[in-house]
C-alpha cells in the first residue's frame, strides 16, 4: 500500500511540474509584460530598464526557476487587466464556481442514485426504457444550448427566474456565498440544472449498468436464496457495491464539470472562474490565464490522486497491479 | 459481390434490419451529410457571396411566423443572411471538422495504441501515463486550453483564416487517448492468441504482426468508438466556436452561429439560436444512437477499460 501511494504522490508530483512547464511556457510568449505594465508615456530607456528590473534578459532557466519558486509561495503573478495578484483574485472568483459545482452535483446524486437504481432493478419497465430513451437524448444536447433555451423560457418569455449574475451574496470572512438568501438560490437554480443537464444522464447510466452487472453476481444470488428481502439485497448489498466504480468515475468527470462550467457561466454571466477565463483569454491577461490553468490543474490533480488512493484502500487488486 | 454477401450474412445486417431507430437513424444521418455535400447545389443562397447579403433583411423571423416572408424559409441572422443556407453551409464545416479530428485522432491513437501495447514496457507506461493523465482533464478542457492559448498567440484575426485545420488539430489532439486505450486493450487481448504466436514462429516482423494480424481483430471496437468520437468532435467543436474560440461569424460553424444568436434572444429573435441548435442535437443524436447500435451490437465494454 505505501508503495502504491508513494507511486501515486510521485506521479502526481510530477504533473504539476509539467503543468508549470507549460504555464510558464505560456507565459513567455503571450503577450508582452513590459508594455501591459508600464503607459504609453515611458521612454525607451526606461523601458530597457524595467525589463532589466523585471529579470526578462536572464536566460530561460533562471526565469523559470523564478517563477515555479513564486509558484510554490502561491504567487502567480500579476493580472495586467485587474492590476492585482492572479491568486488574489482567483481566491476571489472561486466562490462562485465551487458553489456552482456544489449545486449541480447535489442535483446529480439526488436524481441520478434513485433513477439509476430503479432503472437497473427493474429494467424492463416502461419508465426505465423511457428514462434510458430520454437520456441519450440529454447527452447530445450541448450543455449551453440547455443553458441558452433555459433563459429563454424561464427568463425571458416567463419571467420566472434572473437570466444572469449571481444575486444577493453574504459575505462569510472573505466567501461571498448566494446560497444563504433565497435571491441567491434563484440566482443558481438555472446554471447548476443546466450544467447538471449533461453529467446527470452519464450517471445515470453508469449507476444503472453497474448495479446490473452487480445483480448478476453470485453473491447476489447467495442473498436471494438465503430468502433476504428485496429492499436488503438491493440497497445494502447490491447498491453498496456500486458505489465505488461510480466515486472513481465521479472523481475522473471533475475535469468534464469544470470544462463545463465555463460554458455555463458564460452564458449566466456566472462571476466565477470560467467566465473569468473567458475574459482573460479575450483581453490576453497573461498571467491570469496560467494562474487558472495552474489553479485548475493542482485541484484536478489533487482530486484524482485522493481518488485513486481511496480506490487503492478500498480495492487492493489495484495496489499490485498499478494499472487501472 | 463476396464480401457484399458476408455482409449481408453477418449479424451486423441482420440486426439493423430490424432495429427501425437505427434504420430511421441512418436515414436521417444520410440525408444531412448529403445536404452538407451538396450544400452549394441545395442551399438557396450562398452566405459567404457578399453580393447575396442584405443587411436590410436582417432578423427576419421564419416563415410561419406572422412577420416572416416566404424569401427567406427560416428568416435571416443578424446580418441579414438566409438561415436556411447558412444553416446548411454551418453544418457543413461541423461536419469536416468532426471527421478531420476523428480521422486524426484515429490514427494517432491506433498506432499509438498497436505499438505501445504489442511492445508493452516504458513506451507502453509512457503513453498510457500520459493518457490517464490528459483524460482526467477531460478532452473539452484541453482542447478549450489550448484553442484559447493559440488564439492568443496567433491573434483574433490570423486565428480565423486557419481555424478548420486548427480546430482539427485541437480536437484531434485533446481526444487521441479513447483511441488509445480501447485499442490497446485490444491488443493486451489478442497479443496472447495462438495465431500471434504462429506468425512470430513463422519469422514475420513485428510491425507486420501487428499490422497484417492484430489490427484487423481490433476493428469492431474501433468502429463503435469511431461513430461516438464523432458526435464528440462535433460537440467539442461547437463548445469552442460558442466560446469565440472556433470558427469566425463570417464562416459561421453551427455553434457559433448559435453564438452570434445569443445576444438576439433577449430581444425576441429566438430563431438565431433556436434553430442551428435543433440541427446540430438533431445531427449529434442520430450519431449517438447509431454508436449505441453498433455498440450492443459488437458489445466490447468500451467504458471499461
Amino acid at each position: 500500500m505505501i508503495a502504491f501511494m508513494i507511486r501515486r504522490l510521485f506521479q502526481a508530483l510530477i504533473v504539476i511540474f509539467i503543468i508549470s512547464v507549460i504555464g510558464f511556457a505560456i507565459k513567455q510568449s503571450v503577450g508582452d509584460p513590459v508594455r501591459e505594465l508600464t503607459g504609453i508615456s515611458v521612454s525607451e530607456e526606461e523601458r530597457v530598464e524595467f525589463r532589466e528590473k523585471l529579470g526578462l534578459n536572464d536566460p530561460w532557466y533562471v526565469q523559470y526557476g523564478r517563477f515555479f519558486g513564486d509558484a510554490i509561495q502561491g504567487d502567480l503573478g500579476t493580472s495586467f487587466f485587474y492590476k492585482r495578484p492572479a491568486t488574489e483574485v482567483i481566491l476571489e472568483k472561486a466562490p462562485a464556481t465551487l458553489e456552482l459545482v456544489f449545486v449541480s452535483s447535489l442535483i446529480i446524486l439526488l436524481f441520478s442514485v434513485p433513477l439509476g437504481v430503479f432503472s437497473a432493478i427493474k429494467p424492463d419497465s416502461l419508465f426505465s426504457r423511457a428514462l434510458m430513451g430520454s437520456s441519450i437524448v440529454g447527452v447530445s444536447i450541448p450543455v449551453f444550448l440547455t443553458a441558452i433555451m433555459m433563459v429563454y423560457l424561464f427568463s425571458i418569455k416567463l419571467s420566472w427566474l434572473p437570466s444572469y449574475g449571481r444575486g444577493e451574496l453574504v459575505m462569510l470572512g472573505g466567501w461571498g456565498t448566494g446560497l444563504l438568501t433565497l435571491d441567491g438560490w434563484l440566482h443558481i437554480l438555472m446554471p447548476s440544472v443546466a450544467l447538471s443537464s449533461i453529467m446527470l444522464p452519464l450517471f445515470i447510466r453508469l449507476i444503472r449498468s453497474e448495479m446490473m452487472e452487480v445483480l448478476e453476481s453470485e453473491y447476489i444470488k447467495y442473498a436471494w436464496a438465503k430468502g433476504l428481502t428485496h429492499r436488503r439485497v438491493w440497497f445494502v448489498h447490491a447498491f453498496k457495491n456500486t458505489l465505488l466504480p461510480v466515486i472513481t468515475v465521479g472523481g475522473v468527470q471533475l475535469g468534464v464539470t469544470i470544462a463545463f462550467t465555463i460554458l455555463t457561466e458564460t452564458v449566466f454571466q456566472w462571476q466565477g472562474l470560467g467566465f473569468m477565463f473567458m475574459e482573460a483569454v479575450e483581453r490576453s491577461d497573461a498571467p491570469l490565464l496560467v494562474a487558472y490553468l495552474m489553479f485548475v490543474g493542482i485541484v484536478m490533480v489533487g482530486v484524482n490522486t485522493i481518488v485513486d488512493l481511496i480506490y487503492g484502500l478500498v480495492n487492493p487488486t489495484i495496489r499490485i497491479a498499478g494499472v487501472k | 459481390m463476396n464480401r457484399l454477401d458476408k455482409f449481408r450474412q453477418s449479424f451486423l445486417w441482420y440486426s439493423f434490419k430490424r432495429d427501425k431507430v437505427a434504420i430511421a437513424c441512418l436515414l436521417v444521418l444520410l440525408i444531412l451529410v448529403l445536404t452538407a455535400i451538396f450544400a452549394p447545389l441545395i442551399a438557396p443562397y450562398n452566405p459567404y457571396d457578399p453580393e447575396m447579403i442584405d443587411i436590410m433583411n436582417s432578423e427576419i423571423p421564419p416563415a410561419w411566423e406572422a412577420e416572416g416572408g416566404t424569401e427567406f424559409l427560416l428568416g435571416t441572422d443578424s446580418q441579414g443572411r438566409d438561415m436556411l443556407s447558412t444553416m446548411i453551409y454551418g453544418m457543413r464545416i461541423s461536419i469536416i471538422i468532426g471527421l478531420g479530428a476523428v480521422a486524426l485522432q484515429a490514427v494517432l491513437g491506433v498506432l499509438i495504441g498497436l505499438f505501445a501495447g504489442y511492445h508493452g514496457g516504458r513506451l507502453d507506461a509512457f503513453f498510457m501515463r500520459a493518457a490517464d493523465v490528459q483524460l482526467s482533464f477531460s478532452y473539452l478542457m484541453v482542447a478549450i486550453f489550448m484553442s484559447a492559448i493559440l488564439q492568443a498567440v496567433v491573434g483574433v484575426a490570423k486565428f480565423g483564416e486557419i481555424a478548420i485545420p486548427f480546430l482539427v488539430l485541437v480536437i484531434g489532439l485533446s481526444q487521441w487517448p479513447q483511441y488509445a486505450r480501447t485499442v490497446r486493450a485490444s491488443v493486451l487481448a489478442e497479443r496472447k492468441k495462438e495465431y500471434v504466436e504462429a506468425a512470430r514462429v513463422a519469422g514475420f516482423t513485428s510491425s507486420r504482426i501487428i499490422l497484417d494480424q492484430i489490427f484487423p481483430n481490433t476493428l469492431s471496437p474501433i468502429l463503435v468508438l469511431s461513430t461516438i468520437q464523432v458526435a464528440n468532435a462535433v460537440m467539442s467543436e461547437a463548445a469552442l466556436s460558442f466560446l469565440g474560440l472556433g470558427m469566425p461569424i463570417d464562416r459561421p460553424s453551427l455553434g457559433s452561429l448559435i453564438n452570434s444568436g445569443f445576444e438576439l434572444i433577449f430581444s425576441g429573435a429566438w430563431w438565431i439560436t433556436a434553430l442551428p441548435g435543433l440541427l446540430l442535437v438533431i445531427l449529434v443524436l442520430s450519431i449517438n444512437m447509431l454508436g449505441d447500435f453498433l455498440r450492443d451490437v459488437f458489445n466490447p465494454k468500451l467504458y471499461k477499460g
